[in-house]
């Protein structure tokens, strides 16, 4: 295989963080930065899971000048956010919407911990269950020892 | 003729399986029928070695007539990816897991002398009845070394991304993790059969969590270190479903390595600890079915076959099912073992597991939530964002309590006593926060706080062990004496805990403080990568043993002096038509120079150019070596001689 044709052949070649290429780079520094904090939360919808900031994909390219657009333009994050999940709907971000419909996937781990301590108190108190009984228990059982005496 | 002599081998294996699984549990009441199944158990494995063999020579010999070879294997393949291919297919990689999985069996036969007779019956019967289903699966359903019915002159090979010498040591020491807590599960079993869960049996099952746990760990890492260098990967860890797969296991394995503790030295959790001994290899199980099944779009997905999915995922329902059924069964009836205070080192150990469970209930129901979406009839996208939020924190809380655990006394302790101990080591911390919040440009906050937490658990680890041996208080003699007469197994827990600290530095520097950097360059171009300068040099076209590629020459240079000349490369493999990068890097004390040859294009002036990213990764070898130091900390755990593998005096 000639040079050149090796070439041709490396044109389609995968890349690592696609979205730093200089070529579709923002002339303002901090709006190409946000930019790409962004690209890391869009999933490239062809790939195999893959963010738009890593894939060299041609959507991934797509999706970066739509994203890169907006942000030139003065948009937000939210606007951004919402202009592309009006799209292409909720699977293109990475980063699930906290709304009612997700509340089981945020709520999960803070209710993980929250049952977990309720068990260890559950199994503090056990021991309490064997500690000598305290004045006040100790005239409640005599009380009803006496009940069951004839 | 090797291929059917393998084949055979491992059809006697399964049916060596069956016998192992049925003397086993007859063995329980008839000693003479336990001696025939640690045999069967032995022969078992060498008969599953023997098919291994016979795939290895195949592959070698580049015979195309075996189907497996001629889809993952090419005459002009170097020898090494030859050998390395046997595991790098859905059937190879199953095969691979059955050697390991009646391997284990074999050494519990050998190695598990002390064990009482009938714990160690019943567990080869657990075992085997493992073998059993698994083996039956790669006969029939997964068969290596089924033959083609026309013989192709050339194969397919391997996946170029695969032909890495990682390929040699990921899979299997993934594989001795993974299959190692089969071990602890037929334990668990085996307790739960016997309805007696004590501090004898977790003292037996220790060893093995420990060393599947430190195999698992070194697995991880040479997998994160694969992905860090091989483009396209998401780097060392991007909380991709195959990723998390690995990771619950590891997980959960830990909360195990813990829990047993308390069991073994407090008689108490027992019912939790069984528990987790059946959660850890349940989710081995599932990593095997969520990788191979396809059911998840991952960056790592090889091997994918959803028709076999489904009969992985029968095999984890049967096993598991009955497993956790016998549990609920049983598990009422096991002695709730010794109280403790709520300040106490069970207390903190019960935190620690707690914090590792909901964190593996995280990573779990992330990874499954696109799938319960999609059946629900959206589809949502769970990637890292989430994972960072939620994960991050529980593992902080977990990590910033943990240096009291150590310093903590069992049953009734004294926590601000452990924390008064502990005075020097917050002090440290806070000050190498302090300064690298000072010092480390752009100035971040959230990530001074996380190297704090770094050198936190550095230093309160290393805390315990200068209150062990009286450092700084008793005269020299006695620390001496002190420091000679620790046993390795504190040794191991120190430097398993000193390790994370290791790699929460790393993480935390190099995610926040890596520097980016692209340039379309033509030969002799320059690129500023923070403190470095990348020109360059020369590309030229090479050509390899069974690829193409075009080669990079890049010198690295820092203030005019050159300190490293890379040769990152594209390469082109002819055998399935497909690109790689080959990535440089370059090693600086902890940092590393990352660098990429990428498209070639025209310059400014019309001369060809090349894309070239620099990466600066600050303290990243950090990431790697953190891990290596906790696996290290498991096997130095692992030789203690309290510790060996079924050593117990009493029962």
């Amino acid at each position: 295989m000639s040079a050149r044709s090796l070439i041709v052949a490396l044109l389609a070649v995968l890349t690592m963080a696609a979205a730093s290429d200089p070529s579709e780079r923002l002339p303002d520094p901090a709006q190409e930065a946000r930019a790409r904090t962004l690209f890391r939360e869009v999933r490239c919808l062809v790939c195999q899971n893959e963010s738009i900031d890593d894939s060299d994909s041609e959507l991934a390219g797509d999706l970066r000048r739509v994203v890169r657009e907006q942000v030139a333009a003065g948009r937000s994050d939210g606007q951004v956010k919402a202009f592309l999940t009006d799209r292409y709907g909720p699977y293109v971000l990475l980063k699930p919407a906290f709304d009612v419909a997700n509340a089981a996937l945020w709520l999960t781990p803070i209710l993980a911990v929250l049952a977990g301590l309720a068990l260890l108190m559950a199994r503090w108190r056990r021991r309490d269950g064997a500690r000598p009984l305290d004045t006040d228990e100790e005239t409640r059982l005599a009380a009803l020892l006496d009940d069951e005496a004839p | 003729m090797t291929a059917e002599l393998g084949a055979f081998a491992l059809v006697l294996a399964l049916a060596l399986s069956l016998a192992q699984a049925v003397l086993g549990f007859a063995g329980v009441r008839r000693p003479a029928l336990a001696g025939a199944g640690e045999g069967a158990a032995a022969a078992a494995f060498i008969g599953v070695a023997g098919a291994f063999a016979a795939v290895v020579t195949a592959f070698v010999t580049s015979d195309f007539s075996l189907a497996n070879v001629a889809a993952h294997s090419h005459t002009a393949k170097p020898l090494l990816y030859k050998v390395s291919a046997a595991w790098g297919s859905h059937e190879g990689s199953m095969l691979f897991w059955c050697m390991i999985l009646t391997g284990y069996g074999a050494a519990v036969a050998v190695f598990g002398r002390g064990l009482p007779a009938r714990l160690k019956s019943r567990v080869l019967g657990v075992q085997g009845l493992l073998g059993v289903l698994f083996l039956a699966y790669t006969v029939f359903a997964s068969n290596p070394l089924a033959r083609l019915a026309e013989v192709p002159v050339e194969g397919r090979s391997l996946n170029p991304l695969l032909q890495d010498p990682a390929l040699a040591f990921h899979p299997p020491m993934l594989y001795l993790g993974y299959v190692g807590f089969s071990v602890v599960f037929s334990f668990a079993v085996a307790a739960l059969i016997e309805g007696r869960v004590d501090a004898a049996w977790a003292r037996w099952v220790r060893p093995w969590t420990l060393a599947a746990w430190s195999m698992l760990t070194l697995g991880i890492t040479l997998g994160a270190f694969w992905a860090y260098y091989e483009l396209g990967w998401g780097g060392w860890w991007g909380w991709d479903p195959v990723e998390n797969a690995s990771f619950m296991p590891w997980l959960v394995g830990t909360a195990l390595l813990h829990s047993a503790i308390v069991t073994e030295k407090r008689g108490a959790l027992s019912g939790w600890t069984v528990f987790l001994a059946l959660a850890a290899f349940t989710f081995s199980m599932l990593g095997a079915f969520l990788v191979r099944s396809g059911v998840l779009t991952s960056v790592h997905a090889f091997a994918v076959d959803p028709s076999r999915g489904v009969l992985l995922l029968s095999i984890l329902g049967l096993s598991s099912g009955a497993a956790f059924s016998l549990f609920a069964w049983r598990a009422p009836a096991l002695s709730p073992g010794g109280v403790f205070a709520p300040a106490s080192r069970e207390s903190l150990i019960v935190i620690n597991n707690i914090l590792l469970t909901a964190a593996t209930a995280t990573v779990l129901l992330g990874t499954l939530y696109p799938l319960i979406t999609e059946a629900f009839g959206t589809t949502t996208s769970v990637g890292a964002p989430y994972f960072n939020l939620t994960f991050v924190p529980l593992l902080c809380l977990a990590l910033l309590v943990l240096p009291l655990g150590p310093l903590t006394a069992w049953k009734r302790g004294d926590i601000a006593g452990a924390a008064d101990r502990l005075k020097i080591a917050a002090g440290l911390a806070v000050l190498g926060g302090v300064a690298a919040f000072g010092i480390v440009s752009p100035r971040k906050a959230l990530a001074s706080a996380g190297l704090a937490l770094g050198f936190w658990l550095i230093a309160g680890s290393l805390a315990e062990v200068v209150e062990r041996v009286r450092a700084f208080r008793a005269p020299w003699p006695e620390v001496r004496r002190r420091l000679t007469g620790l046993p390795r197994g504190a040794w191991g827990m120190t430097l398993a805990h000193a390790g994370m600290g290791v790699m929460v530095l790393g993480a935390c520097f190099e995610t926040s403080w890596k520097v980016e950097a692209a340039e379309a360059l033509p030969v002799g171009g320059q690129l500023r990568l923070g403190a470095y300068e990348l020109t360059l040099k020369d590309v030229g076209t090479i050509d390899g043993t069974n690829y193409l590629a075009e080669r990079g020459q890049v010198t690295v240079t820092r203030g005019g002096r050159t300190v490293c000349a890379m040769t990152p490369e594209r390469r082109f493999y002819p055998a399935g038509r497909q690109n790689t990068s080959e990535v440089a890097l370059c090693n600086r004390g902890l940092d590393q120079v990352y660098v990429v040859l990428g498209e070639r294009r025209a310059g400014p002036a019309g001369e060809p150019a090349w894309l070239v990213r620099g990466y600066f990764n600050p303290w990243v070898q950090l990431i790697f070596l953190g891990p290596v130091l906790m696996a290290l900390g498991g096997l130095l755990s692992l030789s203690d001689r309290r510790l060996r593998f079924a050593v117990g005096k009493t029962a």
